[in-house]
């Protein structure tokens, strides 16, 4: 490390690991661990944090798969699978109350956490923005690579509570405590892991943000940067304030859990009939605002990034300009700021009071606005467009509709009347599903299919891609649209065993719906897992610009290299000149001067 | 390929006038503000719904040593000077000079640490743990991690002033910079601490 000079070398020629320092050495080629483990080039960092993401969201998406035997047949033994998982999770076949409760935990965490956060911000962020900006390499390589390593061991740590006495942690992705206090050794894993994975994500946000600021190429003014970017900067900004609270919030748990205190446990709490012996006078309550101080903002985390995608998509398939661009980024700024001053709206049944109530559900109807802006835009930008249905775009237009719906079906929960009825319910579950799973994802297979040219040099497989459309975008419908009609008959979100209530035996067969729906999707991603890697080796080779686009990772080489650009790039105009009247081409991009 | 160099890393950005390092250790500050933000909106939380504060009766002022707390901050605003000489040794070109401010500066944190595990042991020797009353848990854990970071300003410190500063001899300004980012940090730890004292032993 001493020797080295900020003539920063990236990947290639890392002076300090021989003793000699220098320029002279660049051409060698680097060992394998150093350029595709240990490496510190941006593009293999977002590849290594895409691949972990994805084998994470299908590791999430098999624990709720497991979940939806249990409540479409419950009590029922469950065919060959059971015996894979062993007697004290399933016993007789039959799953076992406590398994439940962690396989909804970790569905929850991984999903959030593990999958979508890494691979929107971790992924994207990291192989894109660069190049849109036109930087060589991001802000702090060295500090970038510390983030997925710090990110990687949080994952396996998470993991390994399925393996202590007593399983993982059950408390829900949420942890409240009392119960997340006295539960066993599982929460106190899920907390470290949560502390490394917080960590990494702080790491990433500071690099993000430096990159951005300062990393720009000459002539990219903010107001010439892609959605994407200004997407990716308020996310950070986003990760970077809210993601300590929750930091804190686990240390003190921790603390609960293994130094004896009470911040979470309140005086006089009685458990299975004895009272506690703790000191007592903390507050659950607290936890809660800790906990959604964070976890409010991560939900934007969680959109941000799609929506910078699908404005990505959008813009290329239609070949004109976004609608709005201005309107979307100031959108996309107040939303982050808005988001800071919403979080008690998930704690409207506390009993926090009238007055914090009518505050935050007055701050959740007017962040709302933003959205129904940001959604207008890309509904704008569709009208009058010559539109191409590739892959991507399937999926980007897909993306409106069904985040409409999650954002709609929301405000009945941000208005506390409503909500007294709705909280808990499998409404709630349905609303913030359609917000990330066909949402979210949607854009995120977008972003996949779009970038993947780039990253590889190779289209993915059309046809494939399109079967795969098809069939997620059927599915997932008949997962999540039941679930409203659910919510709305009074079924409880964290129930074992739905037909135990009468309101429950109504809508069962729902629940048998959406199970054979959430295995046909599940069966659905096999198109997409063959056409991932087949088209690493058969996908039809592309050159820089195969979707003849305007925005600068469209001018470095398909898959860059090291450095990223063959010419130090220069922005001439705004992101999205698509069809300029009286041009050649319907799209003139931003890396090339005006008359060429 | 050629190698990748990458920009503003000593030379400051003409429109933000600072260079990366010094940007990233800035937002790095932000969300330690909200991390420490959050203890105290907790602590503010918790005692407010206390019956009495501290629970067992009496004052903080007497329950905990605050001549101890007194010295240590004392000890810890001049580790904060020593650190601002190192840094100015640095930007007069006195390699020497610098070496004898850190070397200083990292005494007086162990200084603080060692203090500070006397307070503690007494603490423990008494039966006040962590889990006696929110009280003691608040205590210990706010200025236990308080004390996390005195830990990582001593790693960092010691690097500067050891294997790190044979950067000197190759780019003299990257390294004034990154003790310039060192003290920053430094800094912080130190302003941390002037919130914890009156708020823990003294309100």
């Amino acid at each position: 490390m001493s020797v080295e000079t900020h003539a920063h070398a990236n990947g290639n020629g890392h002076a300090h690991d021989h003793g000699d320092h220098g320029h002279g050495d660049h051409g060698h080629e680097l060992p394998f661990w150093r350029k595709y483990i240990f490496s510190v080039d941006h593009k293999v960092i977002g590849i290594q944090y895409t691949v972990t993401a994805l084998v994470f969201l299908m590791f999430g998406f098999c624990l709720m798969m497991l979940m939806r035997w249990q409540l479409a047949y419950p009590g029922q033994p469950m065919p060959v699978i059971a015996k894979w998982i062993g007697e004290t999770a399933m016993p007789g076949g039959v799953m076992a109350p406590e398994f439940y409760n962690q396989l909804g935990a970790m569905h929850g965490t991984i999903m959030v956490f593990l999958g979508v956060v890494p691979l929107a911000v971790g992924g994207f962020g990291n192989f894109v923005m660069p190049l849109q900006i036109g930087a060589p390499d991001m802000a702090f390589p060295r500090i970038n690579l510390a983030s997925y390593w710090i990110f990687l061991p949080g994952c396996i740590l998470m993991l390994c509570g399925f393996f202590v006495p007593g399983g993982a942690a059950q408390s829900g992705w949420t942890s409240y405590p009392p119960l997340s206090d006295l539960a066993t050794t599982g929460q106190t894993v899920w907390l470290l892991a949560m502390v490394l994975i917080i960590t990494s994500s702080l790491l990433g946000s500071i690099n993000f943000i430096v990159t951005i600021v300062q990393m720009r190429a000459k002539g990219l003014t903010f107001w010439r940067l892609p959605f994407f970017v200004h997407a990716q900067l308020v996310t950070a900004f986003l990760l970077l304030l809210a993601f300590p609270p929750l930091e804190a919030a686990s240390v003190l748990q921790l603390m609960d859990r293994l130094a004896g205190t009470s911040f979470f446990l309140p005086s006089g709490l009685v458990v299975s009939g004895e009272q506690l012996k703790v000191a007592g006078g903390g507050s659950p309550l607290l936890w809660q605002h800790l906990f959604w101080f964070l976890a409010h903002p991560e939900v934007y985390v969680l959109i941000l990034p799609a929506l910078g995608i699908v404005a990505e998509v959008i813009a290329n398939n239609t070949r004109k300009p976004l609608w709005g661009y201005r309107l979307l980024v100031y959108s996309v700024i107040f939303l982050g700021f808005m988001s800071f001053v919403v979080w008690a709206h998930h704690m409207f049944m506390t009993g926090m009071g009238t007055t914090m109530s009518t505050f935050f559900q007055t701050t959740t109807m007017i962040i709302s606005i933003p959205s129904v802006v940001i959604v207008t835009c890309m509904l704008m930008s569709l009208y009058g467009g010559n539109i191409r249905f590739t892959t991507p775009m399937l999926f980007a237009t897909a993306f409106l509709p069904m985040f409409a719906i999650g954002g709609l079906t929301g405000l009945p929960l941000g208005l506390t009347a409503s909500d007294i009825y709705l909280h808990d319910t499998f409404y709630v579950i349905g609303h913030f599903h359609y917000v990330v799973a066909p949402g979210t994802l949607f854009a995120l297979f977008a972003g996949i299919y779009y970038w993947y040219p780039k990253a590889t040099g190779r289209q993915m497989n059309p046809t494939l891609g399109k079967i795969h459309f098809w069939l997620s975008f059927i599915a997932i419908n008949f997962v999540f649209m039941p679930m409203f009609f659910q919510g709305m008959a009074g079924l409880s979100r964290r129930l074992y065993d739905p037909t135990v209530y009468a309101h429950g035996r109504g809508v069962q067969e729902l629940n048998v719906v959406i199970s054979m729906g959430a295995w046909a999707l599940g069966v659905s991603q096999i198109f997409f897992i063959i056409n991932f890697f087949m088209s690493l080796k058969n996908g039809e080779k592309v050159l820089e610009n195969p979707w003849n686009a305007t925005t600068l990772e469209w001018a470095a080489p398909s898959p860059p290299g090291h450095g990223n650009f063959l010419t130090e790039p220069v922005v001439y105009r705004e992101p999205y000149e698509y069809s300029v009247p009286g041009h050649a081409n319907d799209y003139s991009p931003q890396f090339v001067a005006e008359g060429k | 390929m050629s190698d990748t160099v990458i920009p503003y890393m000593v030379k400051p950005h003409p429109v933000t006038g600072i260079p990366n390092g010094k940007f990233g250790i800035w937002l790095f500050l932000a969300s330690e503000v909200m991390l420490f933000g959050a203890l105290f909106s907790s602590y503010v939380l918790i005692r407010s719904g206390a019956p009495h504060w501290p629970p067992e009766g009496g004052l903080s002022s007497e329950i905990l040593d605050v001549p101890k707390a007194t010295f240590n901050t004392a000890v810890l605003i001049t580790s904060s000077i020593t650190m601002v000489l190192a840094w100015a040794s640095c930007k007069l070109g006195n390699l020497g000079k610098f070496k004898l401010w850190m070397g200083i500066t990292i005494a007086l944190s162990f200084v603080f640490l060692i203090v500070k595990y006397f307070e503690y042991a007494h603490k423990f020797e008494l039966g006040h743990t962590p889990a006696h009353d929110n009280f003691y848990a608040i205590y210990f854990t706010m200025i236990g991690l308080h004390g996390v970071h005195i830990i990582g300003g001593i790693i960092v410190n010691t690097y500067l002033l050891t294997w790190g500063s044979k950067l000197w001899k190759t780019d003299s300004v990257h390294f004034t910079n990154r003790v310039e980012n060192a003290g920053l940090y430094w800094h912080f730890v130190d302003l941390v601490w002037i919130f914890l004292f009156p708020s823990l032993y003294l309100l």
